[in-house]
């Protein structure tokens, strides 16, 4: 695997590469050098407005902003975006179907040694929920960069969701496409299909590398779109393999595995099994020491699977 | 300011309650006391000082108006239909299912709304934002923003002042309608908001404190806050929750609730008393 990059490193870059289209301008919340919102800044100092510690008016004021054609780019850590800014995404942005494009870096656990306060593990269920916006969640850094393009062609409110952390790596095969709602098929397989987003895409590859070694043939997805979510593909996997495993860096509650459920129980009900924060508080630690604390590691993802398969096991383990 | 001007403007917002007090009668639903205490403000804004284009309401060089306490679309929608945004008969619609004059401002299907609002301590962010929009894209143009004087209690308000004492944008001009009353009782009950000039000016604004029912009054304050450079302005403009219904006035039971017909009854009897003492 390649060098490993942040998903908010490689945004930073491709939002400055996009910004000579006069209309993308960018806020930020005093955080600018976190969020990576500092190289478009720096370009583009014209069209680049800090905010200061004031989330709640930073969003209203892109409101503002594209209702004369701009293409405001906000920007603050997940949980202020969309746990402090919720109100304002919905009613100043969403509600009356605004082009603002909604960034919220350091998401989930793997914020590290800020600990909790700082771990947001419910905005893809807070922003989810809301009509009519788009939740993407990139794995990678050249899907990062191909989704900051295509977020800013959209017309429409968009939440992105970034990590702190350094990743792999995982879309890099010559037909990779990236299209919002389409799924990234990362690894054929038929026993079985594991649906990651973000930094959990790169831990199902490898946990289908060990599944592969035990004889079970597992597909993995990439669901870089939350929503709207890619219904068919899931339906597919859904049908073709007979059982589903889940993997996010959040709540298990209204995330990706709650949005795979909702369409799979509907139409195609098969045993899924989620992995992700079990409805609790991060804390302080090591990124990579708090995954493996919360379970969120390819070998829990193997565990997973062998609930799905062998169900009979499953009050053993 | 001459006569027939100052008494067609008053006239106005007599026109603009009359209408208004239709709209909540055939809705049984509506905001009449914060509504009636800004209808000199909507009708020296709509009838007097705004650069807009009612036959093209998305004309790029428009004055923007934003109705920060955005429940009193009581005022709102009647200003609009009255200067020829969208027909009379729409404001019938007011609140129901069968419509799109949605209870709070709607922007997505209403002429002539410029920001969506109802969330209080919202909009002033979105003029702010407006604001910044129209120097980046160089356009000579004023950003309204009519606050209550109770919604001002959000902090998001003093954040988007903050922003907008900074960065010195003179384009932007609020408006406080300072009707004294809120949900719950006065704004001295409930969380008195102290010394308003003070503190506005401290966030780096121009600051007025008028008569918010003196036509005159406003026209000029307007004049002034565009004439300064350099700075923000903020007009607070006195005014009385539920003016011209004499039962009515400063109360803050009228904040949101609907009259019986024997009330209404007396309520319009009041109002077109008022309006032909204004002749025509």
């Amino acid at each position: 695997m390649s060098e490993k990059i942040a998903t908010r490193h490689a945004y930073g870059e491709s939002l400055a590469e996009i910004g000579d289209d006069p209309r993308i301008v960018a806020l930020d919340t005093d955080v600018s050098t976190c969020t990576m919102s500092v190289i478009f800044g720096k370009k583009y100092p014209d069209r680049f407005f800090n905010c200061g510690i004031a989330e709640a008016n930073m969003i209203g004021m892109a409101a503002g902003l594209s209702t004369f054609g701009y293409i405001p780019f906000v920007h603050a850590f997940a949980m202020f975006m969309a746990g402090r800014g919720y109100d304002q995404i919905r009613n100043s942005v969403c509600y009356p179907r605004l082009n603002v494009k909604c960034v919220g870096t350091h998401a989930g656990l793997s914020v590290g040694e800020d600990g909790a306060t700082h771990q947001c593990v419910e905005d893809i269920a807070l922003m989810r929920a809301i009509p009519g916006m788009t939740v993407i969640c990139p794995a990678d850094a050249k899907e990062t960069k191909a989704a900051t393009k295509a977020i800013a062609e959209y017309k429409g409110p968009v939440y992105l969701r970034l990590g702190r952390l350094a990743v792999d790596t995982v879309t890099d095969m010559e037909d990779y496409t990236f299209e919002i709602g389409k799924a990234v098929r990362l690894r054929q397989g038929e026993d079985i299909t594991i649906i990651a987003v973000g930094l959990m895409a790169a831990e199902a590859l490898k946990a289908a590398d060990i599944l592969e070694r035990e004889g079970i043939s597992a597909r993995v997805l990439d669901m870089h779109t939350i929503k709207p979510l890619d219904e068919e593909e899931v339906l597919k996997a859904a049908r073709e393999t007979g059982g589903i495993v889940t993997a996010e860096e959040h709540n298990i509650l209204g995330g990706l595995g709650s949005a795979v459920s909702e369409v799979v129980a509907g139409t195609c009900p098969v045993p899924i099994q989620r992995i992700g924060v079990q409805d609790t508080f991060g804390r302080s630690g090591n990124a990579l020491e708090l995954l493996k604390q919360y379970h969120l590691c390819a070998e829990d993802i193997c565990l997973a699977v062998k609930k799905v398969l062998f169900p009979k096991d499953r009050y053993k383990i | 300011m001459d006569q027939h001007k100052k008494s067609k403007l008053m006239k106005r917002a007599m026109d603009i309650r009359i209408s208004g007090l239709k709209m909540v009668q055939k809705a049984h639903s509506g905001h009449i006391g914060g509504a009636f205490s800004m209808s000199e403000i909507m009708s020296v804004l709509y009838f007097d000082k705004m650069n807009i284009r009612p036959q093209e309401p998305d004309w790029e060089e428009r004055d923007r108006f934003v109705l920060s306490k955005g429940h009193c679309t009581v005022a709102l929608y009647p200003t609009l239909a009255l200067r020829g945004f969208f027909e009379m008969e729409r404001l019938d619609t007011f609140r129901r299912i069968d419509g799109h004059l949605s209870g709070h401002a709607e922007m997505r299907y209403v002429p002539g709304v410029d920001m969506s609002t109802g969330s209080l301590g919202q909009g002033f962010s979105a003029a702010v934002g407006m604001a910044v929009g129209a120097k980046l894209s160089g356009k000579e143009l004023s950003v309204y923003a009519v606050m209550g004087d109770g919604e001002i209690q959000e902090g998001q308000i003093w954040e988007g002042c903050m922003y907008a004492g900074a960065h010195k944008l003179d384009n932007l001009i609020g408006i406080i309608d300072s009707n004294k009353v809120q949900l719950d009782g006065t704004v001295q009950e409930v969380l008195d908001t102290g010394d308003l000039k003070l503190k506005f000016e401290s966030f780096g604004f121009f600051v007025q404190s008028i008569d918010g029912h003196d036509v005159e009054a406003i026209v000029e304050a307007i004049d002034r806050a565009k004439a300064e450079k350099g700075s923000p302005s903020m007009i607070i403009a006195n005014t009385v929750k539920g003016k011209g219904i004499s039962f009515m006035e400063g109360k803050s039971t009228w904040h949101g609730k609907t009259p019986d017909e024997e009330q209404f009854e007396a309520a319009f009897a009041e109002l077109y008393q008022r309006a032909g003492e204004l002749g025509d």
